[in-house]
């Protein structure tokens, strides 16, 4: 039993962080320009296709990472320069049509180019195998492709929240999310900085959709289950707020996760069996909407709301 | 966006347009094209579920993009209770609806404590939270539906003939914009286009801005109900498809290229919105494209809806 809840403890830990690539740069776009952005998971989408495709083409799981990154950042400022230009003065009625037609496109074109069937990712060779390591006088295994996942995305989350909370630039990005206007007086380029925001943001979805692609089939409409996990988390932390992606990444994470892995176990100690078989699963699936629901209910600001 | 007020052509073209669609289906029959009855059966339902988030989006000014919720809980209701023995129409619907409404009101009661971009999500997350409800569900046929073993009666007439069904979809869909047309210029609904333009005014007027606004979610919801059992009894089946957030978002592109705020911009938008589908999935199987590509032009270019092109004026 210890084993299982520290295995999908750490499987939580994992997803949430690899929640946070994404949730950074949605909760930016949302608090810099009142912007939605349903495309988010697309950008996640064809990240995953264009690290996949890549590391098949260089035989190379990190050159394909890179490349992917690279490409989906691209198609982020395209993006940025053409659509999502015109779009941020504009009411949300319109930015959720336009999102909302970019994520049709986006589907189509995939399975245009790759087809229906889901694409196949390899994790790096020299991490294929399990982690073994000793922790209350019990052997523990892991994968190692999740362990450097973790690692990964506890540097990039690191790095990032150093980049915002400790720097002129990230200076500059929380002024723009607290209030746009009075930053732009000052004399700060937040059209340029959103542009940047914009297509940083595209590549850490591409890194979070590589990364998770071995693990995660690569498919046709993987963004949006994501992408509507993001979006809880960016409720539960506070639009605009970089902490309080992280603290909402982790919290969806974890719960989601532990809740899914045994739920189920504990309700079948509750009540019958038939029921809990039942019932586990739903109970599990809609854990975090009523933990959502719990928080906005005492905080309608999210956790750590950006504009006080 | 001024209060509603129905152009001065209006009542006369709804007269003409629903003589047309009464003579429609024996014209199609005669010509031997009787399969079209369903189709605009099905193009009526979804005309339904579009007005019913027009009354949410466009006259309480609350964008939900969770609506797809009440529209498959409608399905869900309907064929729950088919399963039941309950299959006498006066009966079901009404309960359907209230099914619906109470849902709305208890998504709408969290929901409208929120502001915004935090309001379109929080709703897109109950959406989501009803679906992954119902395809956990193993009784009520998870990722497959629930069938219905046949369609409803109506006051103990069966309703099995496509005709029958069609001539009680146009129904339901003909006194809901009646109603909603004289809703929108009535009390309740000068007081929620109030809210919509001007909701601390309201606030400071003693107006119980909450209240009014929770009543015309919850509303939106019930007519999104009804709509989803028409559609339930027109197919045969609740599908979990009803309720992903896709269609939370088909239905708000019929709002709004039909025409936010205005009575039959769900109706245009919904005719304008399945017709183009049926034609361009005919021309190709990826026409998903072409319709992204159409919505980006009208976003850009048309951004008040096809309905706004040709009037409808607001005083």
């Amino acid at each position: 039993m210890i084993q299982l809840v520290f295995e999908q403890a750490l499987n939580g830990l994992q997803f949430g962080l690899m929640l946070f690539l994404l949730a950074a740069g949605l909760t930016l776009v949302f608090g810099i320009m009142d912007c939605i952005n349903l495309a988010h998971g697309s950008l996640y989408m064809v990240g995953a296709y264009f690290v996949a495709a890549a590391a098949q083409a260089t035989d190379s799981f990190w050159i394909g990472l890179a490349v992917g990154v690279a490409a989906t950042a691209l198609v982020g400022l395209a993006l940025e320069l053409t659509l999502f230009r015109r779009l941020y003065r504009r009411d949300h009625l319109s930015q959720v049509l336009a999102t909302f037609a970019l994520v049709l496109i986006a589907n189509e074109a995939v399975r245009v180019v790759w087809g229906a069937q889901p694409v196949l990712l390899n994790p790096p060779e020299s991490l294929a195998g399990p982690v073994e390591f000793g922790l209350f006088g019990e052997t523990f295994f892991y994968p190692a492709y999740r362990l450097l996942i973790i690692a990964f995305g506890l540097a990039v989350a690191l790095g990032l929240y150093l980049l915002v909370a400790r720097s002129r630039v990230g200076m500059w990005v929380r002024a723009g999310a607290a209030n746009r206007e009075i930053t732009e007086a000052l004399g700060v380029d937040v059209q340029a900085l959103f542009t940047a925001v914009f297509v940083a943001g595209a590549g850490l979805c591409a890194l979070a959709g590589g990364l998770l692609g071995p693990l995660l089939a690569v498919q046709v409409g993987m963004g949006e289950s994501v992408l509507i996990l993001a979006f809880v988390v960016i409720i539960i932390g506070g639009i605009g707020s970089i902490r309080g992606a992280l603290v909402g990444s982790l919290i969806v994470g974890v719960c989601d996760t532990l809740g899914r892995a045994l739920l189920p176990t504990l309700l079948r100690a509750l009540v019958p069996a038939d029921a809990a078989s039942t019932l586990g699963p739903a109970l599990a699936s809609i854990l975090i909407y009523v933990l959502m629901a719990g928080i906005l209910f005492f905080r309608p600001q999210g956790l750590f709301p950006a504009r006080a | 966006m001024g209060f509603y007020q129905p152009a001065p052509y209006q009542k006369a073209a709804a007269r003409l347009l629903l003589a047309a669609l009464v003579a429609l289906p024996f014209a199609l029959e005669a010509a031997g094209q009787g399969f079209y009855i369903g189709l605009v059966s099905r193009i009526m339902i979804f005309a339904l579920a579009a007005t019913s988030l027009n009354l949410v989006l466009g006259f309480g000014g609350l964008f939900s993009l969770g609506h797809a919720a009440f529209f498959g809980a409608g399905a869900y209701a309907s064929a729950i209770l088919m399963a039941a023995g309950v299959g006498e129409a006066f009966v079901a619907w009404p309960a359907v609806m209230a099914a619906a409404g109470l849902l709305a009101l208890a998504v709408g009661a969290i929901s409208l404590r929120t502001r915004g971009v935090y309001f379109i999500m929080i709703t897109l997350a109950f959406a989501q939270m009803v679906y992954y409800l119902f395809v956990s569900a193993r009784a009520w046929g998870g990722d497959d539906g629930l069938p219905l073993a046949g369609r409803a009666s109506l006051a103990g007439l069966g309703l099995g003939g496509d005709r029958a069904f069609y001539f009680v979809v146009l129904g339901c869909l003909a006194l809901t914009l009646f109603g909603l047309g004289r809703l929108a210029q009535a009390r309740f609904g000068r007081v929620v286009q109030a809210i919509r333009e001007n909701e601390a005014r309201m606030e400071a007027l003693g107006y119980p801005v909450f209240r009014y606004r929770l009543a015309c979610f919850a509303l939106g919801g019930a007519l999104a109900g009804l709509a989803g059992a028409l559609l339930a009894n027109l197919t045969g089946l609740a599908s979990p498809s009803l309720l992903q957030w896709t269609q939370s978002g088909t239905l708000l592109v019929m709002v709004i290229i039909g025409g936010v705020g205005t009575l039959y911009g769900g109706v245009v938008g919904a005719v304008v919105l399945l017709l183009l589908e049926e034609a361009l999935a005919g021309l190709t199987l990826h026409w998903h494209i072409g319709l992204g590509g159409l919505l980006l032009v009208i976003v850009l270019f048309a951004p008040r809806g096809i309905a706004a092109l040709f009037g409808g004026r607001r005083g």
